[in-house]
């Protein structure tokens, strides 16, 4: 029993592992296979997998964790003005600072549950988003968003050449798909961990809280270090996810702790399925997916892409189209929202997998009946 | 000494406007147990009764500046002062109080429409579930008026016989400095008027005791053999007037656009929890808690000991509460604390 | 840059860039022929060159969005020779031949930056590493140019600013790849000052209303420092927060603050909320110290006149450009907008129609996309026939100076665009100033 679960883990990985390498190659034909969206794919798919650890496991519902993305990005790129354009000492700051905040933040959102502790967080993260834009410029550079400077000391590295240095590991240079590929492999070690978690002890006794806390009080079970814990890891993954954001690309902006970054992040996982492994990756593709891609095309391009079409239907089409594409991407957006939720209760994953049941109970209940 | 006379003015004022924000979405929220995630949409949409109709009235002829060349330039004049003249200015310069008579029943159809056709089957569903299917509807609805009246704010000014500030501190006695402007005395005595209403419905009316045995108890109430289903989605239609109403009457103070709903959405979330879960009071008391607190925190002495505390007060404020009070000011013990 | 797209591309240039360079042949390429042809996007070896438009497509600044990128297009149409050829006829020099650039056909992408930094970095790489740009345009405001310029100059691609009026543009934030076409505060607050003298003397209370970010801070700045000139004193400066929503509470002190002046530092609908509030509040009624109170919005756009409404006429402001201009260059291009689009265009299309024109017209004069050329020739580029007089691309900051206009709201409007009255052209000498005062580095030409 062990062993088989072990062994489809390995397998799990192993796919899992491949299909984001070959992201490049599977997304291309959808228009989606360029460096940067590839490496927004990883990043908020670390930033959504850590999410799940917390929300997916406890239940416990933040809405302010897109805070903890802003203080990994503010960290990451500070690494990169006072010490070195190496990635490395970027993250781990970016992770430790996160965590710390996560830690401070979640001792005290944590004396609350439910919708009490969903506004506690929400109103850290709405705070640490006003002062980030406003009185903290000195530190964040408010509106304008924190960018390197020539002037900026960079210890470590020697002096500066002609114009600003970019995020290198070890002399391979972090933009493009170099910087992909090393999200791509962080994004997998991460899916890994959150494995790991999901299946470990901790995992079952986050579940436990989840389905009935009062009962778990009841027995002399103390869930505070176990809820604790959990809200640091995702707070840790998130900081990760910002850290990354900057290495990619180093410039932090307050926007990143806005509610509605926040809001996103909850969105995603609740669109692919909460709890669920892949679900929340699902969820960032498609919602990032719309935000690069949909907002992209404009009447000219549908005029392209119907032009196999005689010409009335071509128009047709366009002016069917149009209110849905460009700057009716959000309008795209909150219509597929209702509909996943409406046709698919739990998400993407979990609808899936009643589709799955029923083919299955339909084609095969006369054989072996109920294989669970 | 008028300073602070002011502010108290100014934070009863924005009071009244979220304490009617976080009447409807308590409602919706306490008797219904849905998260509603397009309450804020709601109050766009009241907003948008009050330009409907405005423009509704301002229909006009259009004659054609002969001047300009390159494309058609008008000057409009609306038909109700050419048929009506002076009496027709009148009407127009009063549309947005007028347009009370045009919100209530699209808001009340809206509001039992929205129950009927979506949220009805999310009752049984989980909090995320709600969430993602009322803020996708958000976003359609706000989509859906940009596409008819752009995302530029439009302007809906109050009548002009009282477009001008009351000289309160004549009345009281005090500094002739002492002005404030009449519609927003009307605001706030509109909105008391309405929350009184409200809790006068449900205090004094049958129906109103069936809701708050529901808000209590609903399966107790089920079995009493009562529709409770019935009764909801008049609660919901409730919610809906009451947070349109709160738009409409906002409108000459926040020209409307589009996004308003979205502006106001994480903030009447805030009072309302902050209120207590399940409690009208709560939320009430709240609102012009909040108000109050927020005006006071821009007072420029404090804003120079304390520089950009009247941007998180209210997030500062919401914090303090909920660590002193478990269950906000008037929570109720078990209502989504799980 | 190692990206491995760039890597296949390199090779398949490598073949034809001998062909282009034999074609093009300034002399450039014999110093480093190899080196000097690798650029980001050669579009040598296509047909087309393709222009990317980063606008707001959703969020408060969309209807602007909308109205770029009308602009966009018609700049376009025209320099592929459809449509009237607008400013192409009027602007002086010029290059263009209404055959695209350089013989080569506009294509153009676009994009949503939601006036977020973010989403106008993630917009713009999407055009860069997928569409394959050259250049890239567009914008609401100054957080997103700033943010998205330091991205041209890493990418090695040009950035022509559309609507952008802190300082900090071509000031401090200053970059090799971008430029702005648009004006700035420091040059609202000069072109402000004789018409505030003329109108309200030299005897004034000032109150700043000022939203709390770094455009509004330095719109505060550049105001304070030509009203202090004039001899007026500064009450108090107040900083607001973005998208308060409601006002009151930062109005209601001015009632008794002794000031005779309310300067609001807003932009977009904070703008049009706080001026609708204070007027709501009797400011405009007002009398203190025997003088009449006043209001200024230094920066105006015809978007926020709609929807301030009656509350705008007779306030004083400045703006870049204005339908109602009787040049040359204006006309035709208000013809060709207007007749294509059914409506006068705003100053932010204007700007965005000249910068691309202003582009495509310096490949015309370097005889190359290669950036570095490209932006040798916009520098210190002067030019005429676009809407504002003679106008100079600064080559110390990649500013453009023109003439300002200085504008109040329409007491009696004769149709429904007719919402600004020009009170006074601001001549171009009259809103210059040295380079140096804003600091900031413009970087290598090569990246």
């Amino acid at each position: 029993m062990n062993f088989t679960k072990t062994r489809s883990d390995l397998t799990v990985m192993l796919i899992f592992s491949i299909a984001v390498l070959t992201m490049p190659i599977w997304l291309a034909p959808i228009g989606a296979g360029y460096p940067d969206l590839l490496q927004k794919f990883a990043i908020f798919g670390i930033f959504a997998i850590g999410y799940n650890i917390l929300f997916g496991l406890t239940g416990y519902l933040s809405f302010g964790h897109a805070a903890f993305l802003g203080i990994g990005s503010y960290t990451a790129v500070w690494s990169f003005k006072l010490l070195t354009m190496n990635v490395l000492p970027a993250i781990f700051f970016a992770v430790l600072m996160a965590g710390l905040f996560a830690a401070l933040i979640g001792f005290v959102s944590l004396r609350r549950s439910g919708i009490y502790f969903s506004i506690l967080t929400l109103a850290f993260a709405q705070m640490s988003y006003n002062l980030a834009y406003s009185v903290l410029t000195p530190i964040t550079n408010g509106e304008t968003g924190l960018q390197l400077t020539l002037q900026d000391a960079r210890i470590f590295d020697g002096p500066a050449g002609e114009g600003l240095p970019s995020t290198e590991l070890f002399g391979i240079s972090m933009s493009g798909y170099s910087g992909f590929y090393f999200c791509a492999v962080v994004l997998i070690i991460a899916f890994f961990l959150s494995l790991k978690i999901f299946r470990s002890p901790f995992g079952m006794k986050l579940q436990a809280i989840k389905s009935n806390q009062t009962r778990m009080k009841y027995t002399g079970f103390n869930t505070r270090p176990y809820l604790m814990t959990a809200f640091i890891i995702s707070g840790m993954y998130a900081g990760l996810a910002g850290g990354l954001m900057a290495v990619t690309d180093p410039l932090a902006g307050a926007e990143r702790m806005q509610w509605t970054a926040s809001g996103e992040v909850v969105l995603m996982t609740i669109l692919g399925g909460v709890g669920t492994l892949f679900g929340p990756l699902l969820g960032v593709g498609i919602i990032k997916y719309f935000e690069n891609i949909f907002s992209a095309v404009n009447e000219a391009a549908l005029h392209n892409f119907f032009s196999f079409l005689p010409g009335f239907l071509e128009n047709l089409m366009v002016t069917i189209i149009t209110p849905f594409v460009g700057e009716g991407w959000h309008l795209t957006l909150g219509v597929l929202f209702m509909v996943i939720v409406i046709f698919l209760p739990g998400g993407i994953m979990e609808g899936l997998d009643r589709i799955k049941k029923r083919y299955k109970t339909e084609g095969a209940s006369e054989q072996t009946g109920d294989k669970e | 000494m008028d300073a602070i006379f002011l502010q108290l003015l100014n934070g009863l004022d924005k009071g009244g406007a979220y304490a009617l924000i976080a009447l409807g979405l308590t409602l919706v929220f306490g008797t219904l147990g849905v998260v509603n995630f397009a309450h804020g949409a709601l109050f766009m949409l009241g907003a948008f009764c009050a330009v409907s109709f405005q423009k509704l009235l301002t229909i006009s002829m259009k004659v054609r500046d002969e001047s300009i060349t390159f494309f058609e330039a008008y000057k409009e004049v609306p038909y109700l002062e050419i048929w009506f003249g002076d009496f027709g200015s009148m009407i127009i310069d009063w549309s947005v109080p007028l347009s009370i008579l045009l919100t209530i029943p699209t808001m009340l159809l809206i509001g039992l429409a929205m129950e009927r056709g979506l949220i009805k089957h999310f009752y049984k569903r989980t909090h995320a579930e709600q969430i993602l299917v009322t803020f996708g509807l958000a976003i359609v609805v706000q989509e859906v008026i940009r596409h008819f009246y752009g995302a530029n704010p439009i302007p809906t000014p109050a009548p002009d016989i009282i477009s001008g500030s009351a000289p309160i501190g004549l009345w009281l006695g005090l500094s002739e400095n002492l002005v404030y402007p009449w519609w927003r005395i009307i605001y706030l005595t509109f909105s008391i008027i309405i929350i009184t209403a409200v809790f006068a419905f449900l205090q004094l009316t049958t129906f109103g005791m069936v809701v708050r045995a529901g808000m209590q108890d609903r399966e107790m109430v089920a079995m009493l053999g009562i529709n409770v289903e019935r009764k909801f989605t008049i609660v919901f239609g409730m919610a809906a007037v009451v947070a349109g109403l709160a738009g409409m009457m906002y409108a000459p103070i926040l020209p409307p656009d589009y996004h308003m709903g979205m502006d106001f959405l994480v903030l009447s979330f805030v009072v309302v929890v902050v209120g207590g879960m399940g409690s009208l009071r709560g939320a009430v008391a709240a609102g012009f808690l909040l108000g109050i607190l927020q005006s006071f925190a821009s007072l420029n002495e404090i804003k120079s000991i304390l520089p950009g505390i009247d941007q998180i007060i209210i997030y500062l404020v919401a914090v303090v509460i909920l660590l002193t009070r478990p269950r906000g000011l008037m929570g109720r013990k078990g209502v989504m604390e799980d | 840059m190692s990206d491995t797209k760039n890597w296949n591309r390199r090779d398949v240039m490598k073949a034809g860039a001998a062909f282009a360079a034999a074609g093009a042949a300034p002399m450039f390429f014999t110093k480093d022929a190899w080196a000097a042809k690798d650029f980001m996007n050669n579009p040598s070896n296509s047909s087309t060159v393709t222009l990317g438009f980063n606008v707001p497509q959703t969020g408060a600044y969309a209807d602007e969005g909308a109205d770029e990128l009308r602009a966009f297009k018609l700049a376009v149409k025209h320099l592929n020779g459809e449509g009237d050829g607008g400013m192409m006829n009027t602007m002086k020099p010029s290059m263009l031949k209404g055959n695209g650039i350089l013989g080569k056909k506009v294509a153009y992408v676009t994009g949503d930056t939601q006036t977020k930094s973010d989403a106008a970095r993630a917009s713009a790489k999407r055009m860069i590493e997928k569409d394959g740009v050259i250049m890239f345009s567009g914008g609401s405001s100054s957080g997103v140019a700033i943010a998205v310029q330091g991205l041209a100059q890493e990418m090695g691609v040009v950035f022509m600013a559309g609507l952008t009026h802190s300082n900090d543009t071509t000031g401090k934030d200053k970059r090799r790849y971008g430029f702005r076409h648009f004006f700035n505060a420091k040059m609202s607050g000069s072109a402000l000052g004789p018409v505030l003298k003329e109108r309200m003397g030299t005897d004034r209370n000032a109150y700043h209303l000022t939203a709390d970010y770094t455009w509004g801070w330095t719109q505060e700045q550049s105001i304070k420092e030509t009203t202090e000139g004039l001899g007026w004193n500064t009450a108090k400066a107040v900083k607001t927060p973005v998208g308060a929503g409601d006002f009151s509470q930062y109005i209601t002190p001015i009632l008794n603050s002794g000031a005779d002046t309310l300067i609001l530092n807003h932009y977009g609908k904070d703008m049009i909320n706080s001026l609708t509030q204070a007027v709501q509040f009797g400011l405009r009624d007002k009398q203190v110290n025997g003088k009449d109170f006043q209001i200024i919005v230094p920066l105006y756009s015809r978007l926020m006149a709609q929807g301030a409404g009656e509350n705008l006429k007779g306030i004083l402001g400045t703006t870049n450009w204005n339908w109602a201009l009787t040049d040359n260059g204006s006309q035709a291009f208000v013809k060709s907008f207007g007749s294509e689009y059914g409506f006068p265009p705003s100053q932010a299309a204007h700007t965005c129609y000249v910068q691309t024109l202003l582009y495509a017209n310096a490949c015309e004069m370097a005889g190359t996309f290669y950036p570095p050329e490209v932006i040798k020739q916009l520098e210190g580029f002067n030019f005429d026939g676009m809407g504002n007089g003679k106008t100079e691309y600064r080559a110390a900051d990649h500013q453009c100076f023109k003439d300002v206009l200085v504008v109040e709201g329409n007491q009696n409007p004769s149709s429904q665009f007719d919402l600004l009255k020009i009170v006074k052209e601001v001549p171009r000498s009259q809103v210059e100033y040295d380079a140096s005062i804003f600091g900031g580095d413009l970087g290598p030409y090569e990246v």
